[in-house]
């Protein structure tokens, strides 16, 4: 169960982020998961109850866009899906293929919300941010 | 329903208010780790050191596999291992106790290691002792043959363990973990007289639906020893990674950053 520690990663950045906008809260937070990567998306949305929160991540949601592997077989060149234990060309059969997606793990975007015009705004919410942060 | 006002038309768009912005950042979760992973990573090339992360369920023989590595190796590589458990020393002193310098780590309830771990250890054990630079630094992982695999080190290899009492379907059933093997070692193979469900053709088909070709040693490191395609290997690996006769300066390149 790795998915805590990768989820703490991801509110770290989801934070950094926040805080360089002057955002007040946030709120969806939209992340890429392949079969590939070693996380499960359940287990990282039970992970993201957990790591969310506290501070202006309160109200923040966890959207997981699930991707699917696909490859390309490097002896005839064909594209196909395949699943993590059956990384086969569909055409030929070749096990020798490379992954085009299927791997990602990444943080695509992330919804701000209160994001402030004025100079004074900024000023208080930055010092409330940098606490949260020590 | 549309989830932004309830109403019962799909697919219609809602303008973001003006206080809301969406930022597009596209970086990896894991980019704190790897950024702690490359910083190992450049310092251990700086040493010269080859490193190996040894990963495996709890049981397949790690431990024993380095024990009989140094006394195969005799001298010509001076090697050294960080051993990670969620408790206790026991591995680490076993180690040193055949005369190999071990550091442990103690995750305490963490299932595998991270960068940042790696990276605290290295302060407190350095890649030169008594001014012999380490020339194949083994990281044995903690146990488990899931969350390794998400965590880069810094190393170079990934070296994993198949031993033949575990099945040989093992791949098939762990994927992520034996895709990024740079070699799967099937330890325990003094054992396959006595097993009649384990098939080393089996083990090897069920590698290549993994879509690559991670070459396979056999191993025996029991009471019969037979480790010498593995010797062989990581002797290999580490000409090719750089020349053992060491520039007089590695030694001083060699101090943690």
């Amino acid at each position: 169960m790795h998915e805590l520690a990768v989820c703490n990663a991801l509110m770290n950045q989801v934070r950094a982020t926040a805080l360089q906008h002057d955002a007040e809260s946030v709120g969806r937070i939209t992340v890429r998961v392949g079969p590939l990567s070693g996380v499960e998306p359940d287990l990282l949305r039970h992970a993201f109850t957990i790591a969310r929160g506290g501070d202006y991540t309160d109200q923040a949601e966890l959207v997981i866009e699930a991707t699917t592997i696909r490859i390309r077989c490097r002896v005839c060149g064909h594209e196909n899906e395949a699943v993590p234990n059956r990384m086969l060309c569909a055409a030929c059969g070749a096990y020798n293929v490379a992954v085009c997606s299927g791997d990602e793990l990444l943080l695509a975007s992330i919804e701000l919300h209160g994001i402030p015009d004025s100079g004074a705004n900024r000023k208080s919410k930055n010092a409330q941010g940098e606490e949260t942060h020590v | 329903m549309c989830e932004t006002c309830g109403c019962s038309i799909p697919d219609h768009a809602h303008p973001e208010p003006a206080d809301t912005h969406t930022v597009d950042v596209l970086k990896g979760l894991m980019s704190s780790n790897d950024h702690a992973a490359e910083h190992n990573r450049e310092h251990f090339d700086r040493a010269g050191t080859l490193v190996v992360n040894l990963m495996s369920s709890p049981g397949a023989g790690k431990t024993r596999l380095l024990e009989q590595t140094a006394a195969a190796l005799d001298g010509r590589l001076n090697i050294a291992v960080i051993e990670g458990d969620l408790e206790t020393e026991n591995d680490a002193e076993r180690l040193r106790r055949g005369g190999i310098r071990a550091h442990q780590i103690t995750t305490g309830s963490a299932c595998h290691l991270d960068a940042h771990l790696i990276h605290q250890a290295l302060h407190e054990f350095p890649l030169v002792h008594d001014e012999k630079p380490v020339d194949v630094l083994f990281v044995e992982n903690v146990g488990n043959l899931v969350c390794p695999a998400a965590f880069d080190l810094g190393q170079h290899l990934n070296v994993v363990l198949l031993s033949t009492t575990e099945g040989d379907d093992k791949p098939a059933k762990y994927p992520v973990m034996f895709r990024a093997a740079d070699l799967v070692v099937v330890s325990k193979c003094d054992l396959l007289p006595m097993l009649d469900d384990f098939s080393l053709e089996r083990a090897k088909a069920s590698l290549k639906g993994l879509g690559n070709e991670t070459p396979v040693v056999q191993a025996a490191a029991g009471r019969q020893i037979e480790i010498g395609e593995w010797v062989e290997w990581l002797e290999q690996k580490r000409s090719e990674h750089l020349p053992v006769s060491a520039s007089p300066h590695r030694a001083e390149a060699a101090t943690v950053a």
